[in-house]
């Protein structure tokens, strides 16, 4: 089994707010992420593919292709989008990189072919990122 | 493959003129710390076994001529397990966990003998 790594970049922006919480919890609990102008960050996202390698091509996974899922159910709908209101998970979620790092496993998980989807990372900043194994690890 | 599967598998890489890569290893071994030297492994060893088992065959060498690559094609995640295996023989100092090989700033490939990637 090898596993494949492909990264991409994208930016977009998101704030923090519970409507359940008062404005005084909201600003306790996200500080300056609370504000509702929202505020923009490059994230980095790393998929990472698992697979028995094909002995006739030599591959895991076709590279485009996995770019191409990549590009169409994740970055189609998150680059340069303002997460709170233009994506769909995040009406009800708030956008924080763990909540972005699931929605992404949940969209790329079933469309992905001939390989399983091992993890997700959303790097926030370069200092900052999130792991995801799926919901059974 | 046909040179028309050929082509829509490989694309770009299927050019016979070859292109080259700018590859990145990592060589991940594990162990417990030997209490007179403070380390797993002296990495002097392991640096030596590498640039002499690894780099001095790959470095600037056309993959597709060489032995290894005379049947299987010179992916990166056949030559990630192809140098996994060479340090496995050669390096008996520690136990190799993991050989991550990156073809690009954007992608990367890891290998770790068949086992669960842990990390």
């Amino acid at each position: 089994m090898v596993y494949l790594t492909r990264k991409a970049e994208f930016a977009a922006s998101h704030y923090y707010h519970n409507p359940a919480f008062s404005p005084e919890e909201n600003q306790r609990i996200f500080g300056k992420c609370n504000n509702p102008n929202g505020h923009g960050h490059n994230y980095t996202l790393e998929v990472t593919v698992k697979g028995e390698v094909d002995p006739r091509s030599g591959f895991v996974v076709d590279l485009k292709q996995l770019k191409e899922v990549m590009n169409r159910e994740v970055l189609d709908a998150m680059d340069h989008r303002f997460l709170n209101k233009e994506v769909p998970e995040f009406l009800t979620q708030i956008p924080t990189t763990e909540n972005i790092a699931i929605a992404v496993w949940q969209r790329l998980e079933p469309k992905l072919r001939n390989a399983s989807l091992h993890r997700v990372r959303v790097y926030e900043t370069p200092n900052l990122f999130v792991d995801f194994y799926g919901k059974d690890s | 493959m046909s040179a028309a599967e050929n082509q829509v598998t490989y694309g770009k890489c299927n050019n016979p003129h070859g292109h080259g890569h700018n590859y990145m290893l990592e060589v991940t071994v594990s162990g417990p710390v030997d209490h007179s030297t403070g380390m797993i492994c002296n990495l002097v060893d392991l640096d030596q076994v590498v640039e002499r088992e690894v780099l001095f065959r790959y470095n600037l060498e056309n993959l597709n001529t060489l032995q290894e690559f005379a049947v299987t094609v010179p992916t990166t995640e056949n030559l990630c397990i192809q140098i996994f295996e060479i340090l496995q023989r050669g390096f008996p100092h520690a136990h190799l966990d993991k050989v991550r090989l990156e073809e690009t700033m954007m992608n990367s490939f890891e290998y770790t003998g068949g086992q669960e990637l842990q990390y």
